[in-house]
């Protein structure tokens, strides 16, 4: 499987998967918020876990609640191809509570930037300059996350598990999916962010493909940035640029684009919080080994320590908005969210320290 | 043999390039146990001047092997 061949053709040869997904998902977050999604959120991976987490009435913001069929769709595409390429392989056991814990932390720092590391980059392909203070963020994150990698931290081995262990998250989330097409069953927003939203069949469809080309090319947003700085691989940012490429181009073709701060769709202005946010999601996502994407299609694959991440992650998300964590438009939340955000830190610094194995 | 099996990214190919960095090996055997770990190690090997084969064994993991 060695490919030395130099020049543009041996770099398509090399990288052209990965490069197509990325231009698959700028494409569907365009083709998404054409279609209903809200703007600049074509396809975010904390918005929609935080819909979902509404939908379910385990928070009660009116504005953010629906079931998104988008996330039951990344883990069905993963989950499909995986096991036709027979790389299904159910595992788990590797720290499943500390990547709750994780998880949810993450979930908190996304929504105080407002969007997982997805959403930033379709985000700056939206002409959003707040989201490149996030991108700051999240590489500082990840520069720090990579720290304790260096020293031999690890969450420790995953074993082999049971089918049904690897098939329980994408059965619930298909049942909870099914049963979100009965009207008034679960909760619905009539207004702001949740109520946008493009038809469930197109959503899912999409998602399907972007979950299985998200499983053939192992695109993760973390994994990019993590692998530029430890090895000097960067085979995943291509990925990461090509959706940026993707989304910007679509914006001229569709609603226009316009590079600012302020008045942004579904963002807001506070510098300090849009970068301590995504240094929380940056520095989280290098240890659970996978951004919120890739931890949707690694639970597609059969992994159950990334279902209970995604878990997390919607637990996180219950919490931001029941204690006033998650930001709006308007600016930050009214609840305690530096302190918060330090508690975040302060649980990965210790999980860094006591999960490090000092190698001579 | 490294046994990476298990560990999730970026472990394994950092299992590898802490034992390249260490002792420099002519050939490196590695046991993993998913197709990421196996491409990883590959670009790994091959920007270390390794050339880099894989088979599948009788348990569904693979041995990946790095030489000079």
């Amino acid at each position: 499987m060695e490919n030395n061949q130099k020049g543009f053709a041996g770099f398509l040869k090399r990288h052209w998967l990965v490069i197509l997904t990325g231009l698959v998902i700028g494409a569907a977050a365009v083709v998404l918020t054409a279609l209903g999604n809200p703007k600049n959120m074509g396809f975010c991976i904390a918005c929609f876990e935080r819909d979902i987490a509404g939908s379910l009435k385990f928070h009660t913001t009116g504005v953010v609640q629906y079931f998104r069929p988008e996330i039951v769709g990344i883990v069905l595409g993963a989950m499909i191809i995986s096991m036709i390429k027979k790389e299904w392989r159910p595992q788990g056991g590797s720290s499943p509570i500390t990547r709750f814990f994780i998880g949810m932390f993450v979930m908190i720092g996304g929504l105080v930037f407002l969007g997982c590391p997805l959403r930033m980059v379709i985000r700056i392909g939206g002409g959003d300059l707040n989201a490149l203070v996030g991108l700051l963020g999240f590489i500082v994150g990840i520069v720090i996350g990579t720290f304790p990698l260096r020293f031999g931290f690890s969450l420790n081995r995953a074993y082999k598990q049971s089918k049904a262990e690897g098939l329980i998250l994408p059965s619930v989330l298909v049942v909870l999916f099914i049963l979100s097409l009965i009207p008034e069953l679960f909760a619905k927003s009539t207004e702001g962010p949740g109520s946008q939203h493009a038809p469930w069949i197109t959503a899912i469809l999409i998602a399907i493909v972007v979950g299985a080309l998200c499983q053939r090319s192992r695109l993760c947003m973390a994994g990019g940035i993590r692998d530029a700085v430890m090895f000097k691989d960067f085979h995943l940012i291509y990925g990461f640029i090509a959706i940026i490429v993707a989304v910007l181009i679509g914006n001229l073709f569709t609603h226009g684009l316009k590079f600012s701060f302020a008045d942004q769709p579904i963002a807001h202005t506070d510098g300090l919080f849009n970068f301590l946010g995504m240094v929380l999601v940056g520095w989280g996502s290098v240890l659970l080994g996978g951004c919120p994407l890739r931890q949707l299609v690694l639970a597609g694959e059969g992994n159950s320590d990334s279902a209970l991440t995604v878990l997390g992650f919607i637990a996180g998300a219950a919490v931001s908005h029941n204690f006033g964590l998650a930001s709006s438009a308007k600016g930050i939340g009214a609840g305690p969210v530096i302190w918060v955000l330090i508690a975040g830190f302060v649980f990965l610094l210790v999980l860094s320290i006591f999960n490090t194995k000092r190698r001579a | 043999m490294l046994d990476v099996r298990g560990l999730n990214c970026p472990m394994p190919v950092l299992a590898v390039q802490r034992e390249v960095k260490a002792n420099k090996p002519e050939t490196l055997e590695v046991l993993a146990d998913h197709m990421t770990a196996v491409q990883n190690i590959t670009r790994f090997g091959n920007s270390q001047g390794y050339h880099v084969e894989y088979r599948e064994n009788d348990d569904g993991d693979f041995v990946i092997t790095l030489s000079k």
